[in-house]
């Protein structure tokens, strides 16, 4: 008696919220750092401000024993370079990482981690966090180092000499984290959404002194007054393409992605940078299985591909010894390209498959019953795979490339792995342009992953505890927060109108025609209208029927500023580029030099105001890291 | 058949997301506590299994039966569309999960 229609007619009645409602009940928190989303990232500012003896609130809108993208679990702890097995310079592999891309990267974020995430798992360690194989289940595998029991991956295979990537058991990283905030006094608020930044005297580009929330199973409203806050959520995955009615929200990504932070930078005031970009989605969703789908293919790392009759297919897996993939991303699309039209031609039989069989025992072995039991969603894919019946070591697992089809260009992503990278511009504090907010992981504009969120979470909680222990006593605005209160509860005062699924259907509908494969000024002003009347018209209609709809519907309305800022983003760049998968019909020359930077947007006195900054505009990334981390002392002693 | 039949919507879909077994499901509500989208709310009557009120908002993390402190108390069900298949390399057998 699980399903809604099962205890309709058990009990006759449609069940009552099981939650007792508080809306406009109102609880006043204090503290010195607020963060403000409780992932890797998160989790790691408030362990890094709290060790500083500051009281730290954490506030995340799910639960933070298994929130964010790494909740699930991880597999891979990637470029991490500064440890005694490395075979390359930390510095020189940060500059390699933000150069790649055509540098449009956050450098000081891919400095920071290539400086300290080794120290940042290390510390994971210490917290009960998986790093070695420490019962020698895989002794003698590639890639282990028989003394400290750590274990290498083969990722990147063309630079696997390096020994920068981990391999990892993810699945207790975030349960560690959890115990180790609430043992510094970290003060944590599951299942409460942060609506919206507080500026001081409540005007938008001055100091954030704190934000307001609301709990998404009681309605009740949260103020968080602080003297520095960290924003540490994740960025949004369905601007493009939304469904809930072939595979639930998406297969992919979580629907907790909604841009809450971006937008509620936006509306405090912060610059923001490289929201024009965007790539297209070739996964989940329901439309498509892979990745992480449930069918299984969980990206075929380290596993050769093979067609109908066996015959080895020419890509590359990341594999040890398996023909290395090549690291641009560009040049990974030539060997698929050709594959799709020696389909044609009979030259390879569909579907394929991955030949775990033919793999080395060991590999399979860690493939199949390590990386993927602790990568992100693959854990419950491989367990109901082997409760089917499946055998690694007898059975070749479906691929569905080429049969599923291509994805129609107009399915786009903010977050795709190689573009993805919108977000806050900050400086070498981690700090954003307006002061007391700080920004970490997918917050910052980079290809991040989970060591990246994890090192830059813990760099930015100990610079907002440094700016906290010196900085002024803050003031809340009331007449702030009765305005945000007036906003957050406008749609549980309505039973009619539009729900959040239709709404949002409409935002995602007005971005894929007008702001997709074909980009042009004219399509650019129609979408822009054409949000401005979703805003206007649709809005005051939103309805929300608990509290757990509120919380979906204000989602939307972060997805709509989110849209929003892409549109003037997009306009003000009048140049096409291959970097930001953002092609121009008015303005076709491919990376011009003359806009060859960062734009940055941000809003003053209500109006979009456009700016610049040179790509690598942090400087020297070796000079400055050093210069602003004089008293960084590794890892941290208990 | 069902005792009543009522005017119910459409049921939402895909709407099952996990199967929990009643005679082994405890109640305990460690699912809803650790679901990070909140697809499962807490059985009005203690010690059943939690009632699936948003298995359309459900994304496959896997978290709900990966914390589950019964062994089968709570079964994975992905949508029949997402089900994968798999072939047996010495018969070309091809199976489904």
């Amino acid at each position: 008696m699980a399903l809604f229609h099962e205890v309709v007619g058990e009990q006759g009645r449609v069940p009552e919220w099981p939650y007792p409602i508080r809306y406009d009940e109102e609880q006043d928190i204090d503290a010195d750092v607020l963060v403000i989303g409780g992932g890797m990232a998160g989790c790691w500012a408030a362990i890094s401000a709290a060790r500083k003896g500051l009281k730290v609130a954490l506030v995340e809108k799910s639960a933070t024993i298994r929130s964010g993208a790494v909740g699930p679990g991880v597999d891979h702890w990637c470029d991490a370079p500064n440890h005694p097995l490395s075979k390359v310079n930390p510095d020189e592999w940060a500059l390699r990482l933000t150069n790649a891309n055509g540098g449009y990267n956050c450098g000081i974020g891919r400095q920071i981690q290539c400086r300290e995430d080794y120290d940042t798992l290390l510390e994971l360690e210490q917290m009960g966090g998986k790093i070695r194989d420490t019962e020698d289940r895989w002794k003698g595998a590639e890639g282990r180092d028989e003394a400290s029991k750590l274990m290498f991956s083969p990722r990147n295979n063309a630079f696997h000499e390096s020994n920068v990537v981990f391999r990892i058991w993810g699945t207790t990283f975030k349960p560690a984290l959890r115990s180790e905030c609430q043992r510094l006094g970290v003060n944590i608020y599951d299942r409460v959404m942060v609506t919206g930044l507080l500026n001081e005297n409540g005007v938008p580009g001055t100091r954030v002194v704190g934000a307001t929330g609301v709990n998404d199973r009681t309605g009740e409203f949260m103020v968080f007054k602080a003297r520095a806050t960290v924003l540490c959520t994740g960025v949004p995955g369905s601007i493009w393409v939304f469904n809930t009615e072939l595979a639930g929200i998406s297969s992919h990504q979580s629907r907790a992605l909604s841009g809450d932070g971006n937008a509620m930078a936006w509306r405090a005031g912060a610059g923001l940078t490289l929201m024009e970009k965007s790539g297209l989605l070739g996964i989940g969703t329901g439309y498509k299985h892979k990745w992480y789908g449930g069918a299984g293919d969980a990206s075929y790392e380290n596993v050769q591909l093979v067609d109908a009759n066996g015959k080895k297919l020419p890509v590359g897996n990341q594999g040890w010894g398996v023909s290395p993939q090549p690291a641009d991303r560009n040049a990974r699309r030539g060997p698929w390209e050709a594959i799709r039209a020696g389909v044609l031609k009979v030259a390879s039989a569909l579907p394929y498959y991955g030949d775990f069989p033919d793999m080395p025992d060991m590999e399979r072995d860690i493939t199949w019953n390590m990386m993927l039991q602790e990568e992100s969603v693959t854990k419950v894919i491989v367990d109901t795979f082997n409760q089917a019946g499946f055998d690694p070591a007898k059975d070749q697992l479906m691929n569905y490339q080429l049969i599923e089809g291509a994805s129609p260009p107009q399915w786009r992503a903010i977050d795709i792995p190689g573009t993805r990278g919108s977000g806050v511009m900050i400086d070498w504090d981690l700090k954003s342009s307006v002061d007391g907010l700080y920004a970490a992981g997918s917050q910052l504009f980079a290809t991040g992953d989970t060591s990246f969120a994890a090192a830059t979470g813990r760099y930015a909680g100990r610079k907002a505890a440094d700016y906290a222990r010196l900085a002024p006593d803050v003031r809340i605005s009331r007449e702030q927060v009765s305005r945000e209160k007036a906003r957050v509860y406008a749609p549980v005062k309505r039973s009619d109108g539009i729900e959040w699924k239709e709404l949002h259907a409409g935002i995602a509908r007005t971005m894929q025609y007008f702001c997709s494969e074909y980009k042009t000024e004219s399509l650019f002003n129609l979408a822009l209208s054409s949000l401005q009347e979703i805003e206007e018209k649709w809005v005051p209609r939103l309805y929300a029927l608990d509290p757990h709809k509120l919380m979906r519907s204000l989602e939307d309305l972060s997805i709509l500023t989110y849209a929003q800022i892409i549109l003037h983003a997009s306009l003000a760049r009048k140049a096409s580029s291959r970097f930001l998968d953002f092609y121009r019909i008015d303005y076709p020359a491919l990376d011009p030099p003359e806009w060859h930077k960062f734009i940055t947007v941000r809003l003053v006195n209500n109006r979009v105001e456009v700016g610049e900054a040179p790509i690598g505009y942090w400087g020297n990334l070796r000079e400055q890291y050093e210069a602003h981390n004089r008293d960084y002392t590794g890892v941290y002693q208990k | 058949m069902a005792k009543e039949t009522y005017a119910l919507p459409n049921v939402i879909t895909p709407g099952q997301p996990v199967i929990f077994n009643p005679a082994k499901c405890t109640g305990c509500d460690r699912c809803v506590e650790v679901c990070p989208i909140d697809v499962y709310v807490p059985n009005r009557d203690k010690g059943k299994p939690p009632l699936i009120l948003h298995p359309d908002e459900c994304w496959y993390c896997g978290t709900c039966v990966n914390e589950c402190p019964v062994p089968g108390a709570v079964q994975f069900n992905f949508p029949l569309q997402q089900k994968g298949y798999w072939k047996r390399k010495a018969t070309g057998e091809v199976f489904r999960a």
